[in-house]
């Protein structure tokens, strides 16, 4: 169990005893490989900042195995806390200290060698080195976000575990630290992404878990999509559809075709290799095609189906 | 060590911006130096009987008196009194800082990222309880000195001064009043741990105060006296409580309980 950045076997946390028990996460396992971006995607009470928690050695695990940055949990918890960063739900910085004296502090607790130069290095990649004096009271939403954010990355965690690290800021901040985290994937890291912001998940990683308390499903956005949805083509005519829909139906590798005015919408798992033929076929019947597109569904729309589907089964 | 010394530096240079906490810091010990002193300068030039309201001074408080007689006698018994209150500073002053340190934690929401950090529960207690009682030991001290420099120069009288100096009083300042503290702050960031709302904490850790209190009041009305064997045997005894405490506090200091129950 060394390969990986973190590796779960049925990791399970309960809360609580006899029939107020809270199953909280059940037999969760991963494997998330080194600088992998990976998503963890849930409803509330999932289980994801649980998760998180247990991965960080913040809290203790029920049963299971997980070995984080090379480190087993429960046998080497200080050891996983030196080597991971967490971004916790709120940032939590001391309001009357100062930026720079928040971050030393810190960095003071995690060892951390040359103090003054890796504040000053995050203070100025985050753009807080101007207002590294001001008592962080005085700091917006956006800046304490930054500001937590460098208290993560302070000690170079190899693991940084982000819990909702858009939630609440506005556009513009949301933007930056969005920008800062695909920056911080770029670097290396393994990054471990809590969101319910679905198109950022989508935007930044590599793979996603959809869970709740379980998992659901996992693998990368487009594969997800592609599982459960297969592939849509919408080709664009110049005369209405309806007449086209049969020898399109007639090909082994099409799923559905509907008609939709001049539209055909087709269904299918490989548009690449097939396109060429169903133009063939669409032209030989007739059809003028004005122009060809894919329809892309949202990691919004997998994880409804995915959550959905779940809540069916319960 | 280092990690102590860390988290004792974060506690003062947070706490101490507080005026508030300062105030508290600094009012009660200029008070319990100036009402003593206040209370030695008005018996000047009195006969011992005249000093202490009496009419004539009792045999057991001649004896206690040793060499000191009439004046110096009943400034020896009002100084002998008020040397208590110095033994409650180290208790009193520490316990506002106390009890907010792991309750004012939680509400500011710098608990996980503390906990999730590599600090051990004792090192973070241990941060917590001496930043709160360094300050509470090093001001009692301060004002134990201006005390007894005050009380020379209003009294002006050599004997009282060594009868004051013995190892009884200092005993009792160097050793009984750091454990006293460390008793108290224990208590405090205990009963922070536990609760959600700096106030119950602050009140139930003020209950800390009342064995002192009683031994106060004891001490007044003359049920117990003051001796080097007494503070002696005080010492080791709260040398003990401390160490329970200490264990107790980090067994009951449970970082899961306390992120998860925590709202």
């Amino acid at each position: 169990m060394t390969e990986f950045a973190i590796q779960t076997e049925n990791l399970t946390k309960h809360f609580g005893r006899g029939k107020d028990v809270v199953h909280a996460v059940e037999g969760l396992s991963l494997e998330i490989r080194p600088g992998e971006v990976f998503g963890l995607l849930g409803p509330n009470g999932a289980g994801k900042t649980t998760t998180i928690r247990m991965l960080s050695a913040l809290i203790g695990i029920s049963a299971g195995r997980a070995v984080v940055a090379g480190h087993e949990l429960g046998k080497e918890d200080m050891d996983v806390r030196r080597k991971v960063g967490i971004l916790t739900e709120t940032p939590g910085m001391y309001d009357q200290l100062s930026a720079e004296r928040n971050l030393a502090f810190f960095a003071a607790l995690y060892d951390v060698k040359d103090i003054p130069g890796q504040v000053e290095k995050y203070l100025r990649m985050l753009g807080l080195w101007a207002r590294r004096d001001d008592e962080v009271g005085e700091f917006s939403k956006g800046m304490r976000q930054k500001l937590a954010i460098a208290r993560a990355l302070l000690h170079e965690p190899p693991v940084l575990f982000l819990d909702e690290p858009t939630s609440g800021l506005d556009p513009e901040a949301a933007r930056l630290v969005r920008d800062f985290i695909a920056e911080l994937g770029r670097e290396g890291r393994t990054l471990i992404l809590c969101t319910h912001n679905l198109d950022e998940a989508d935007r930044l990683c590599d793979r996603v878990a959809v869970f709740k308390t379980s998992l659901l499903a996992l693998d990368t956005p487009a594969n997800l999509r592609s599982q459960l949805f297969g592939r849509t083509v919408v080709f664009h005519l110049a005369q209405p559809g309806p007449q086209f829909v049969e020898p399109l139906k007639a090909n082994a590798f099409v799923h559905s075709v509907e008609a939709l005015d001049n539209k055909l919408v087709v269904t299918l798992d490989d548009p690449e290799a097939h396109n060429p033929a169903l133009i063939r076929r669409l032209v030989e019947a007739g059809a003028e095609i004005r122009f060809v597109g894919e329809v892309r569904r949202s990691l919004e729309d997998v994880y409804l189906r995915l959550i959905q589907k779940e809540d069916r089964h319960d | 060590m280092t990690k102590i010394w860390t988290m004792i530096r974060k506690e003062w240079a947070e706490v101490f911006k507080n005026k508030f906490v300062l105030f508290s810091v600094a009012f009660m010990p200029l008070l319990f130096t100036a009402i003593p002193l206040g209370v030695l300068y008005s018996m000047r030039g009195a006969t011992a009987a005249e000093a202490l309201g009496l009419s004539e001074v009792p045999a057991e408080m001649t004896a206690l008196c040793g060499d000191l007689a009439g004046a110096e006698c009943a400034q020896f018994m009002i100084v002998s009194q008020f040397l208590m209150l110095f033994l409650l500073m180290p208790v009193i002053i520490p316990v506002t800082i106390a009890s907010y340190s792991i309750v004012g934690e939680k509400r500011t929401r710098t608990l996980e990222p503390l906990l999730a950090a590599p600090i051990s529960t004792l090192e973070l207690l241990a941060g917590k309880a001496l930043g709160a009682a360094i300050p509470a030991v090093a001001v009692t001290w301060g004002a134990y000195i201006i005390f007894m420099v005050g009380t020379i120069l209003i009294t002006g009288s050599p004997a009282l001064t060594t009868l004051l100096l013995k190892p009884l009083w200092l005993l009792a300042m160097v050793v009984v009043g750091p454990l006293l503290s460390v008793a108290a702050v224990s208590m405090a960031v205990m009963v922070s741990s536990r609760v959600n709302d700096p106030r119950v904490a602050e009140q139930v850790s003020a209950l800390v105060m009342l064995p002192v209190l009683g031994l106060f009041m004891a001490q007044t009305a003359g049920f117990i006296q003051l001796n080097q064997g007494f503070v002696l045997w005080l010492a080791l005894i709260l040398a003990v409580i401390d160490a329970g405490l200490l264990a107790l506090a980090i067994q009951l200091f449970q970082r899961e309980t306390i992120l998860t129950r925590w709202k």
